[in-house]
């Protein structure tokens, strides 16, 4: 059965060069209904020329509002749904080339865990199962391998192999989020996409999965990609940080760097909308954010995305579309003041 | 201080559930002050959803309100029929919901629905309504509000949603708003938008506001006032200041210590509370946090914890606290 | 089999797959248990189930429990209740009440049950493909079952059983067909709201199949309202069979169900209403009974109500 046990391991033709993942240009537009019977459909842009590299080990955090393209970014890494343009690299393997049969191979180098932790499981079928589900679907080991090994990933994120037979519903939100952590390890991948993971939880509870998924990073090699709109847990959790609005990456830089010196218009806005808990903290009327909505991606502004909304407009922001470009080492920003 | 606009004594609001009695609030009391900010924090399944749900009378079966008094100004409100809490609602008590997606009704536009609430509460004409509806429109800071008056609320933006959820609920200018979670759907920079806007107009109308809220942020930007619940009951109350600075009850503690911070770097020590918070289905008698307590005792599990009035100026309900008090008390008294 | 290393280099073989195979079998054994707790709690279940279960067995055991020939005259015509020895009285043709009873369940339990089985399943497989494919499988599935729908399930009966030859069999079929497009529609409908939930993303992320995510994911979570919906459809299914064989399209005399013995009765309805009475009271409480069966399986299929 060594199978189950090398894991990621000795997998993939890069050991440790260059990224881990690389993303390049992608963009996903949806078609929408259209309106009347001959009308061109409408067309949303989710994800409107996406590029980034994630190196191995470390933790990238992915942070928008609403509708800016992050949960759709994650889906077109891992091929849930198939992008209009664009490359993603994992390993040197091209995800996007990939055949039905490759594909699923591939699916053992890569998981995601999503927001809300019970409706990401089956509600009938018990957690122990629900963790030995992807051997099953990849066809590692027998029965007894499977039930050992589910068990054994329960003990891993801190839960009892007593549990087992539980249902998800008889799970607090915490507990959950651990079977759907277990059950997204359990291949052992190499990459970890983590959709919001800890949004859904109360206070109380965030830093204990925080601190389960660093303790897992260490642990099993572990490189993420952490997506999230809460910019206090990205900052603390994350090595470097991309801020997206519109479908597209407005600045990526090392975390600590982002959010001492935001350079985008749109990346100072989101830091100090944020509400402190401090009693010497900015009050609601000093508050500082945005005036105005984000415009519709299906309709997006011509030129600068954020025009629309940005403090500092210049007359060339409506014309041209910036492009990322480096500024200070590893500090890259969209944005006509730099 | 003032006449209290709002006191809350000894209210339970239990469920029958197959599965026993959901105690979701057991023993609430706490009083609102005319003009101020009151903040009821606490986690999923704390309570403070029911609590404002049984201000205004919205509780229904399995759910009763089965002790207790709520009285605004001088009226009982366990006592008004139902036909006088409807006049009440939305008139003297405004009401904002969490999801402003769903509080309105989709197939009324949003004058009609700002115009109906003006009727039904002022008796004004259909014209007066409407004048009023699009000054209440302009207040809250929608844009060309006379052309927004026909569209309906899938034409609007969640932010903007919320911004007619709250010219609904101050149209006759209640003399308390309650808001339960009123930004949490939102995302952070409309959250600043309502946040501004909401402390702006709880300014201007001078009524008492009770901020219903998981976000220990939002508090430290709205509150005058903090009342902490954990499992149906308080278990800390005080001012902003003194709550933020020098909160007493271990709970309130532990959640402090839970936030992440902007500033916190990438080695800081992530803290939590360990444990999960109990379902207070027939719950054992004593302190409800004692299984996740730091500062647990013998007598946490047998005695219903204390009031305690701090040296700090806060109220906690906490064995520990009265504990430290007892010896700090003495401690003075021997000193001199 | 040989052991292998786990995480921490020890022995993953901590079972066997004989003790495994019987841990399994205790846990399905307890959701058993669980399931016919949660059942347990409505009364009105409890009660229906086991009228149900007598009413079977009755009509099981029709031939030996039965006084009299339910087909051959033993009394006068329309005797009441208690003449001439008869506890139910005689019909039109002063045949054994009581015996035709028996036997009519037979026959109308099997016209109740049989078409209503039949077309769950027909219809969960047309529905599961319709609503899990979408798009022009979508279109083509339900268009056509809409065409069905178009005509009252009664009428669309009639067509069918007048095409072929009267008998239970052509009763059976022209229900079943009849019923497909009513049910397929629930399980289209619960598929597609199904394949939306965030583990069904959770699973093909996980590297499953689609016929894996069908077995395992979508059809346990679509099955439980298509099961109460269709048990709740047997009593009057029964009903619709007798209106058929009232038309001559389905049982032919001197054979009977409940249903065309209503029906029967009705030509002596003034001097003999027992004769109506009694099988309509019995259609009546049949049906009544299969609808409290199908809300105790409500309580029993959802895994939130099993409470430990």
């Amino acid at each position: 059965m060594s199978d189950i046990t090398t894991g990621g391991a000795g997998r993939g033709a890069n050991g440790g060069e260059g990224p881990l993942l690389s993303v390049e240009g992608l963009v996903k537009h949806f078609k929408l209904d259209p309106k009347g019977l001959f009308d061109a459909p409408p067309i949303l842009r989710a994800v409107d020329g996406v590029d980034f590299d994630v190196m191995r080990g470390e933790t990238l955090g992915l942070v928008g509002e609403s509708g800016c393209g992050k949960s759709t970014t994650a889906r077109l890494v891992l091929r849930l749904i198939e992008p209009t343009a664009g490359s993603v690299t994992l390993d040197d393997v091209d995800v996007l080339a990939c055949s039905k049969k490759e594909l699923l191979a591939l699916r053992r180098e890569m998981q995601i865990v999503f927001q809300d932790p019970l409706s990401s499981l089956n509600p009938r079928m018990s957690v122990g199962n629900q963790i030995a589900e992807p051997l099953r679907f990849h066809g590692i080991g027998d029965k007894v391998d499977r039930f050992d090994r589910a068990r054994e990933f329960l003990e891993v994120v801190g839960l009892s192999s007593d549990y087992y037979d539980r249902l998800p519903h008889e799970f607090s939100g915490g507990q959950n989020q651990r079977v759907a952590i277990a059950r997204a390890l359990i291949l052992r991948p190499k990459l970890l996409i983590l959709d919001e993971p800890v949004s859904a939880l109360d206070v109380s509870i965030r830093a204990q999965i925080l601190r389960l998924l660093i303790d897992l990073q260490g642990r099993f090699q572990l490189t993420y990609v952490f997506i999230s709109h809460d910019l206090s847990v990205v900052k603390r959790f994350c090595n470097r940080t991309a801020v997206l609005y519109l479908g597209r990456i407005v600045e990526i830089a090392e975390s600590e760097s982002l959010y001492r010196e935001p350079l985008h218009p749109y990346s100072q806005a989101l830091i100090s909308a944020i509400p402190e808990a401090n009693p010497d903290g900015p009050r609601a009327d000093s508050l500082g954010g945005l005036e105005g909505d984000v415009p519709s991606p299906i309709s997006p502004p011509t030129g600068c995305p954020f025009h629309t909304r940005c403090p500092h407009r210049m007359p060339e922001c409506s014309e041209r579309t910036p492009v990322l470009k480096e500024v200070k080492p590893g500090h890259q920003v969209a944005c006509f003041l730099h | 201080m003032s006449e209290p606009v709002l006191s809350v004594r000894g209210l339970k609001t239990h469920f029958r559930l197959r599965t026993g009695t959901l105690k979701a609030v057991d023993g609430l009391s706490f009083e609102l002050q005319a003009g101020r900010v009151l903040c009821i924090v606490g986690e999923s399944g704390s309570g403070k959803s029911v609590t404002a749900q049984s201000i205004m009378r919205l509780i229904e079966l399995p759910g009763r309100i089965v002790d207790g008094d709520i009285s605004f100004r001088d009226q009982d409100l366990l006592a008004l029929t139902e036909h006088e809490m409807e006049d009440l609602r939305g008139n003297r008590i405004g009401m904002i919901f969490q999801d402003p997606m769903t509080s309105l009704n989709p197939v009324f536009t949003i004058g009609e629905q700002i115009v109906e609430t003006i009727i039904a509460h002022t008796g004004a004409s259909k014209e007066e309504a409407r004048a009023r509806a699009v000054e209440l429109m302009r207040l809250v800071g929608i844009p060309e509000p006379e052309g927004r008056l026909t569209d309906y609320p899938h034409q609007f933006s969640g932010g903007m949603r919320q911004r007619v959820l709250i010219a609904i609920a101050i149209a006759c200018e209640p003399d308390i708003l309650i808001a339960d979670e009123p930004t949490t759907a939102l995302d952070v920079t409309i959250q600043a938008q309502i946040l501004r806007l909401l402390s702006d107009i709880q300014k201007k109308l001078g009524s008492a506001m009770i901020l219903i809220t998981h976000d220990l942020g939002v508090v430290s930007a709205m509150a005058d006032d903090v009342l902490v619940m954990y499992s149906g009951r308080m278990v800390e109350y005080g001012d902003v200041k003194t709550i933020f600075r020098n909160p007493r009850h271990p709970y309130t503690l532990g959640l402090l210590d839970s936030i992440i911070k902007l500033d916190d770097s990438r080695e800081s020590e992530l803290r939590s509370i360990s444990g999960l918070p109990p379902i207070p289905i027939n719950p054992p008698p004593g302190c409800a946090f004692r299984d996740r307590c730091v500062k647990a005792m013998d007598v946490c599990g047998t005695q219903d914890p204390p009031w305690v009035e701090t040296a700090t100026g806060s109220t906690a309900v906490c064995h520990a606290v009265e504990a430290e008090e007892g010896a700090a008390g003495a401690g003075q008294g021997a000193a001199p | 089999m040989t052991d292998a290393p786990g995480l921490h280099g020890q022995s993953m073989r901590q079972r066997s797959a004989a003790d495994l195979r019987r841990e399994n079998l205790h846990i399905m054994w307890r959701t058993l248990t669980l399931a016919w707790h949660a059942y347990a709690k409505d009364k009105a279940a409890v009660g229906a189930l086991i009228f149900m279960i007598i009413v079977v067995l009755i009509a099981i055991f029709a031939p030996y429990i039965s006084p009299h020939d339910p087909t051959e005259a033993v009394g006068t015509r329309g005797g009441l209740p208690g003449t001439d020895g008869l506890l139910l009285g005689g019909d039109m043709d002063g045949r054994d009440m009581l015996s035709r009873l028996f036997w009519g369940g037979r026959v109308s339990l099997l016209i109740g049950v049989v078409p209503t089985v039949a077309a769950t399943f027909i219809a969960v497989v047309l529905g599961l493909f319709a609503g899990y494919i979408g798009g022009w499988a979508d279109q083509v599935v339900m268009r056509i079952l809409d065409v069905f729908f178009a005509f009252p399930l009664v009428l669309l009966a009639i067509v069918i059983a007048g095409i072929l030859d009267p008998g239970v069999a052509t009763l059976i079929l022209s229900i079943t067909v009849a019923l497909v497009p009513y049910i397929a529609r629930l399980v289209r409908t619960t598929t597609v709201s199904v394949k939306q939930e965030p583990y069904i993303e959770a699973a093909r992320a996980g590297g499953a199949t689609t016929p894996t995510i069908l077995t395992r994911y979508i059809l346990p979570n679509m099955l439980a309202p298509v099961i109460v919906y269709s048990t709740t459809l047997i009593g009057l299914m029964m009903v619709v069979g007798s209106g058929l064989s009232f038309l001559g399209l389905g049982i032919q005399p001197p054979d009977a169900d409940w249903g065309t013995m209503v029906s029967d009765g009705r030509a002596v309805l003034k001097r003999a209403p027992h004769a109506t009475a009694f099988p309509g009271f019995v259609i009546v409480i049949v049906s009544l009974a299969f609808s409290f069966i199908g809300d105790g399986l409500r309580d029993a299929l959802d895994p939130r109500a099993r409470v430990r």
